[in-house]
C-alpha cells in the first residue's frame, strides 16, 4: 500500500464528508431552530438533482443547473414548510416522523410520475472533467476537488452567516430560547420558512453536485438521508459545528473502513472471503461508530441536552 | 362498562374473524391470506405499541426484532429441510419445522436483541433514541444482506410451511386461526400489562420521570423491561410473517419495515390497545384496493397518512370514538 | 360451518364451469413502482406487444406490481394461484423475488417462465419440471465476459461487484471462464453510489482491465466516476449496465465499453427486425434487453399453446421444452434443466445520432449452457 493511495483515500473521505455536511447542515438547523425532525430531507436532495438534470438537459449549462437545483429545492422546501411542516412544530417527534415519512412517499412517487422510472442524465461539465495532478504526485478528479472546495466554502459561509448576520443572531436566539425571539419582535413564521428553505437549498445543491457523478434516480435521497442522520446524531443535534465534525468523521470512517478492512482481513483469510467479510463489517462500521459515540456522549459530540 | 371504544374493539376483532370465515365459505382463499397478514402485522404493531404507546419510546428500529423472528424461522426450517445439523455440540440439533419451538426461539432471540439494543439506546432519549434505534436496525440489515450462509439479499425460501401439532398449516384458514389466536392472546396480555402496577408505573414514567423516581422505581429499568417485551412480541410476529410467506429476507429488517409497523400503530391510534389491529387492517385494505387503481398508489397512501397525522390525531379509532380516552 | 361451505361450493360450480371452457390465464408479477421499475415496465411492454400482435382470443394476462418487495410478490402469487386460478406465472425481475415465489408456485402446480432472473439454485438442485427460464442463468453473461477477456488478451483483471448473492455469482461466473491473474477482487456495499475509493484501488493495482457487475444506479455512478478519474483501463461489464434504458443516463462515459449480452437490436433475423420496429412504433423508444426477454417469453407461451392447453400439463411442458418459436435472438433451445442454450455476444457502446446504443462486435460464447445443469435431477 503506497502513501499516495492512502492520501487519495483521505481526499475521498473528505469529499464524502463535505457532501454529507451539506445534507446534515439543513437537518440540524431545522432541528435546532424549530425542534423538527425531517425525514423528507432526502426528498429535497432528490428534487435538487432532478431539477439540475432537467435544466442541464434544456440549456446544456451546468452552472444554470446548479442554480436551478438551489431554486427548486428552496421552493419545494418553502412550499412544504408552508403547507405541512409548520403544523408540526408543536407536535411530538412521533407525528413529525410519520408526517415526513408520508412526504417521502409523495415526493418519490410524484417524481416518478413526472420524470418516469428510468434514471436521468446529468454529467460533469467538460471544464471540470478529468484528473488534475496534485503535489505529491496524486492524480485526483478535478470535479471531486471542486466539490470539496465548494463544500468547504459553503461551510465557512454558513458559520459566518450564523456568527455575524442578523438572521444568524435570530437563528441562535431561536435555538437557545424559542419564546425569547418572539418577544424580540422577530417574525417567527417568516424565520422558520427561511431556515427551512435554506436547509432545503443546501440539500438540493448537494443532490445536484453528487448527481453529476452518480445516478439521478427516484429514491436516491434515502441512503444519504440515513447517513446524514448518523452525522447529526454523532455531532450533536442542532449544532452546525457538530454537523461538520460528524460529517468528516463519517466520511472518513466509511471510505477508509471500506478500503482497509478487507485488506486487514486478508492478513489471516483467503482473498475472496476477506473481501466479502471485510465489506460486510465495513458496511456496518459507521453504525458501530455512532453507537460507540452515543455510549460515551449520549447527546453527541457537540450536543447540549436533546 | 362498555365504552364506545371497547364496543368498537369488539366489533373489529369480530370482523377480523368473520371476514376470513366468510371468505372460506365462499372459497376465496386469498382473502384469508390477507386477513392472516393483517392479524400478523397487527401483532407486530401490538408489540411496538407497548414501547411506543405505553412507554413513550419512539423506536424506529423494530424491524430488527421483526427480522430476527423471521430469520429464527428461516434458519431453523432451512436446516430441518436440508437435514444439515445446525450444531452438533453440546447435542445434535437439526433445526426444526415445529412452529412452537420456532416461536420460542424467535421470542428468546428477539428479546435478547431488544435487551442489548435497549441497554445501549435507552441511555439516550428524544431524537437520539429514534436515531440510534434506526442505526441498530440498519446495522442488522446490512449484516443480513452480506450473510451469505443464509442467502444474503436473496433471503431464505422454505418450500413448505412449518408444522403445528394437530393442524394442517398449509390450509389458509387453519394458519389464520393460529395467527388470530396469538393476536388475541397478545391483546389480552397487553391489556393486562397496561393495567398492572408495572404498566401504571411505566405510563407514569412517560409523563413524569421524577414522580416515578420519588416512589423508588428506576425509569430506566421500567423502560428496558417494556422494550424487551415489545421486541419479543414483534419478533414472534416476524416468525409468523415469515411462515405466512414461507420466505424471509433482509427486507424484513429494512427501515421501511420499521416505518410501516409504526404506520399501523398510528393509523389506528397511538396508545390505544386495538390501534394496531385497526391500523394494520386499514393498511392492508388500502394496499389491496389502491394498488389496483394506480401504479402510483403510494402517493395516495402518503396523502392519507399525512391527513391523518395532521387532522385526525387519534387515528382511525380516535376518529370513530372521539377523544374519550387518549391513552389506555 | 361445513354446510355453509358446501352450499357455497354448490353455488360456485356453474361459475367455475363457465371459466373452465374459456381460456389460458397468465399472471404477470413484475416491478412497476419504486426504484427498478424501468426493468419491469420493459418486460411488461415487450410481453404485451407479443400478445397483442398475436391477437388470439382466450389468452388473458393479469398484471400486478410487486414493488420489488419479496413478501408482496409472494402474496400476489398466492392470490393469482388461489383466487384467480392462473395457469402460468411470469414477470419477476429480481433473483431474490424469484427465489421467494418460484418454488412455492411450481409446487402448487403452476408453470413459471422467468423473463429475467436466473438464480443458480433454480438451475441446479432446485430445478423443477414446471420452471422454465427464457432469459439466462445468472452466471451466463459474466462467463461470456471472462471468455472474452481471454480472447482479448487481458491477463490481469480487477473485478468488483456488490456484496450480495448475485454479486458473488457474477464474479464466480467471470472467474470460471477467465484464465488470467486477478489484480484485485472487491465487494462493494449494495446500493453504494460513490466509487472513489474503489477507483483509487484500481489505479494503484496495476491491472490491465476492469470487470464490474453493478446493476442499476450503481453502474451509472461507477461509470461516470470512472470516466472522470483519468484511469483509462478497458472496462468490461454485463449488458445490465449498458442497456437501452440506462445508457442515456450514463452518456459519454459508456462510449466504447464492451459488454456481454444474449440479445441486441442489430441481431439480423426477421423476428428481431420486426420486433424492434414494432416496439419503437408502439412505445416510442428503442427496446431494451428486458423488453426482448418479455417478448420472447410471450411468444414461447403462445407457441406452446398452439400445441397444447396449459391444463394438459405434460403436453404443454413438452411444447415449452421444444421451444418452437421465432426468438428475436435467432437460435433458441432449452437445455435439460429448462434453461437456455444460446449464443452470448460481445457488444460495444456506440452513438447513433443523439442516441447511445450498442452494436455486436463478437461472439463471446457459442451454444453456451449453464454450469449447474448437472446438478438438476429432473
Amino acid at each position: 500500500m503506497t502513501y499516495i493511495l492512502v492520501l487519495e483515500q483521505i481526499l475521498n473521505g473528505l469529499q464524502l464528508g463535505v457532501m454529507l455536511f451539506l445534507m446534515a447542515a439543513g437537518l440540524t438547523l431545522v432541528f435546532g431552530v424549530m425542534g423538527l425532525i425531517n425525514l423528507a430531507h432526502g426528498s429535497l436532495y432528490m428534487v435538487g438533482a432532478f431539477a439540475a438534470a432537467a435544466v442541464a438537459g434544456w440549456t446544456g449549462s451546468f452552472l444554470l443547473a446548479l442554480i436551478a437545483s438551489l431554486a427548486a429545492a428552496a421552493t419545494a422546501g418553502a412550499l412544504v414548510e408552508l403547507v405541512v411542516i409548520r403544523r408540526l412544530y408543536q407536535r411530538d417527534h412521533l407525528d413529525q416522523v410519520l408526517a415526513t415519512f408520508a412526504l417521502i412517499l409523495i415526493f418519490s412517487e410524484g417524481t416518478r410520475w413526472l420524470f418516469g422510472s428510468f434514471p436521468l442524465f446529468l454529467d460533469v461539465p467538460s471544464y471540470l472533467s478529468g484528473p488534475v495532478s496534485l503535489p505529491g504526485g496524486i492524480e485526483y478528479p478535478l470535479y471531486r476537488l471542486t466539490i470539496i472546495l465548494i463544500g468547504l466554502a459553503i461551510a465557512a459561509g454558513l458559520f459566518l452567516l450564523i456568527a455575524r448576520t442578523r438572521i444568524g443572531i435570530q437563528i441562535r436566539a431561536g435555538e437557545a430560547d424559542r419564546e425569547m425571539i418572539a418577544a424580540l419582535g422577530v417574525d417567527i413564521s417568516k424565520l422558520y420558512t427561511l431556515v427551512f428553505a435554506l436547509g432545503a437549498a443546501l440539500a438540493g445543491l448537494a443532490g445536484a453536485l453528487v448527481g453529476a457523478i452518480q445516478s439521478v434516480q427516484v429514491g436516491m435521497g434515502e441512503p444519504v438521508l440515513i447517513l446524514a442522520f448518523v452525522v447529526i446524531v454523532i455531532g450533536g443535534i442542532g449544532s452546525i459545528k457538530g454537523a461538520l465534525a460528524g460529517a468528516l468523521l463519517v466520511g472518513m470512517t466509511d471510505t477508509l473502513g471500506g478500503v482497509f478492512l478487507p485488506q486487514l482481513f486478508a492478513v489471516f483469510m483467503d482473498p475472496a472471503s476477506a473481501a466479502s467479510a471485510g465489506a460486510s463489517l465495513a458496511s456496518m462500521l459507521i453504525y458501530i461508530l455512532m453507537a460507540a459515540i452515543l455510549l460515551v456522549r449520549p447527546s453527541g459530540l457537540y450536543g447540549g441536552s436533546a | 362498562m362498555l365504552t364506545r371504544e371497547s364496543l368498537l374493539n369488539w366489533a373489529m376483532i369480530t370482523a377480523l374473524l368473520i371476514v376470513p370465515l366468510a371468505a372460506w365459505s365462499l372459497d376465496e382463499p386469498f382473502i384469508i391470506t390477507l386477513a392472516t397478514k393483517a392479524a400478523i402485522l397487527a401483532l407486530a404493531g401490538v408489540g411496538l405499541n407497548i414501547a411506543l404507546g405505553l412507554g413513550g419510546m419512539i423506536s424506529l428500529g423494530h424491524a430488527a426484532f421483526f427480522g430476527i423472528g423471521g430469520y429464527a424461522m428461516g434458519i431453523l426450517a432451512a436446516h430441518a429441510q436440508n437435514y444439515e445439523p445446525l450444531f452438533e455440540w453440546p447435542f445434535l440439533f437439526e433445526g426444526s419445522n415445529q412452529m412452537p419451538l420456532i416461536w420460542l426461539v424467535a421470542v428468546v432471540f428477539s428479546a435478547l436483541a431488544a435487551l442489548v439494543i435497549g441497554v445501549l439506546s435507552l441511555r439516550t432519549s428524544g431524537v437520539y433514541f429514534i436515531m440510534i434505534t434506526l442505526a441498530f436496525g440498519q446495522m442488522l440489515y446490512y449484516f443480513a444482506i452480506s450473510w451469505s450462509a443464509y442467502g444474503g439479499e436473496d433471503g431464505l425460501s422454505i418450500w413448505v410451511r412449518n408444522e403445528f401439532p394437530g393442524l394442517n398449516t398449509l390450509d389458509p384458514i387453519q394458519f389464520f386461526a393460529i395467527a388470530y389466536v396469538i393476536l388475541c392472546l397478545a391483546l389480552v396480555f397487553a391489556a393486562r400489562l397496561a393495567r398492572s402496577p408495572f404498566g401504571l408505573a411505566l405510563a407514569a414514567a412517560r409523563q413524569n420521570e421524577d414522580r416515578v423516581e420519588a416512589v423508588g422505581l428506576t425509569p430506566f429499568t421500567l423502560r428496558l423491561t417494556a422494550f424487551v417485551i415489545s421486541g419479543a412480541i414483534t419478533g414472534l410476529a416476524g416468525a409468523l410473517f415469515a411462515d405466512l410467506n414461507r420466505f424471509v429476507s433482509p427486507t424484513m429488517l429494512s427501515w421501511h419495515t420499521s416505518g410501516e409497523i409504526m404506520i399501523f400503530v398510528i393509523l389506528g391510534g397511538v396508545g390505544r390497545l386495538y390501534g394496531p389491529v385497526a391500523g394494520a387492517a386499514l393498511y392492508i385494505m388500502l394496499e389491496h384496493l389502491l394498488g389496483g387503481v394506480s401504479d402510483y398508489w403510494q402517493i395516495f397512501l402518503g396523502l392519507l397518512l399525512l391527513l391523518i397525522v395532521l387532522f385526525a390525531r387519534g387515528g382511525l379509532i380516535g376518529a370513530l370514538v372521539g377523544r374519550e380516552k387518549a391513552h389506555g | 360451518m361445513k354446510t355453509i361451505r358446501m352450499l357455497a361450493m354448490a353455488a360456485a360450480i356453474p361459475v367455475l364451469a363457465a371459466a373452465a371452457q374459456a381460456e389460458t390465464k397468465i399472471g404477470m408479477i413484475t416491478t412497476l413502482s419504486g426504484g427498478g421499475a424501468g426493468l419491469g415496465v420493459d418486460v411488461r411492454d415487450g410481453f404485451m406487444l407479443a400478445i397483442e400482435q398475436d391477437g388470439r382470443d382466450g389468452v388473458e394476462v393479469v398484471i400486478e406490481d410487486d414493488q420489488r418487495k419479496p413478501d408482496a410478490a409472494v402474496q400476489i402469487a398466492d392470490r393469482m394461484i388461489q383466487s384467480e386460478k392462473v395457469d402460468i406465472l411470469t414477470g419477476i425481475i429480481w433473483s431474490n423475488l424469484a427465489m421467494a415465489v418460484v418454488p412455492a408456485a411450481t409446487a402448487q402446480g403452476v408453470f413459471y417462465l422467468s423473463p429475467n432472473a436466473g438464480p443458480s439454485a433454480l438451475a441446479g438442485k432446485r430445478c423443477h419440471p414446471n420452471y422454465f427460464n427464457v432469459a439466462w442463468q445468472n452466471d451466463n453473461l459474466h462467463e461470456a465476459a471472462g471468455a472474452y477477456a481471454n480472447e482479448a488478451g487481458l491477463k490481469n483483471s480487477f473485478i468488483l461487484a456488490p456484496n450480495y448473492p448475485a454479486g458473488k455469482d457474477a464474479l464466480t461466473g467471470y472467474k470460471r471462464m477467465y484464465g488470467g491473474e486477478l489484480a484485485g477482487e472487491i465487494y462493494t456495499k449494495l446500493g453504494q453510489t460513490d466509487y472513489a475509493a474503489e477507483i483509487a484501488q484500481i489505479r494503484a493495482s496495476g491491472a490491465d482491465s476492469v470487470y464490474f457487475f453493478l446493476p442499476g444506479g450503481m453502474g451509472i455512478s461507477f461509470l461516470k466516476q470512472y470516466a472522470g478519474s483519468g484511469v483509462d483501463l478497458p472496462v468490461v461489464g454485463p449488458a445490465f449496465s449498458f442497456d437501452q434504458g440506462i445508457l442515456q443516463a450514463v452518456g459519454e462515459a459508456a462510449l466504447g465499453v464492451k459488454n456481454t449480452s444474449q440479445w441486441n437490436k442489430d441481431i439480423d433475423n426477421p423476428a428481431n427486425t420486426a420486433f424492434v420496429a414494432a416496439f419503437q412504433e408502439k412505445y416510442g423508444r428503442l427496446p431494451s434487453l428486458y423488453a426482448s426477454q418479455g417478448y420472447d417469453t410471450a411468444n414461447l407461451i403462445l407457441s406452446a399453446l398452439n400445441k397444447a392447453e396449459a391444463s394438459d400439463q405434460d403436453a404443454f411442458r413438452a411444447a415449452l421444452q421444444a421451444a418452437e418459436f421465432d426468438s428475436v435472438r435467432g437460435d433458441f433451445k432449452f437445455g435439460p434443466n429448462h434453461h437456455p442454450v444460446q449464443d452470448i455476444y460481445v457488444r460495444e457502446v456506440i452513438k447513433e445520432g443523439d442516441v447511445f446504443t450498442n452494436k455486436i462486435i463478437a461472439t463471446g460464447l457459442s451454444d453456451h449452457a449453464d454450469a449447474y445443469a448437472g446438478e438438476c435431477k429432473m
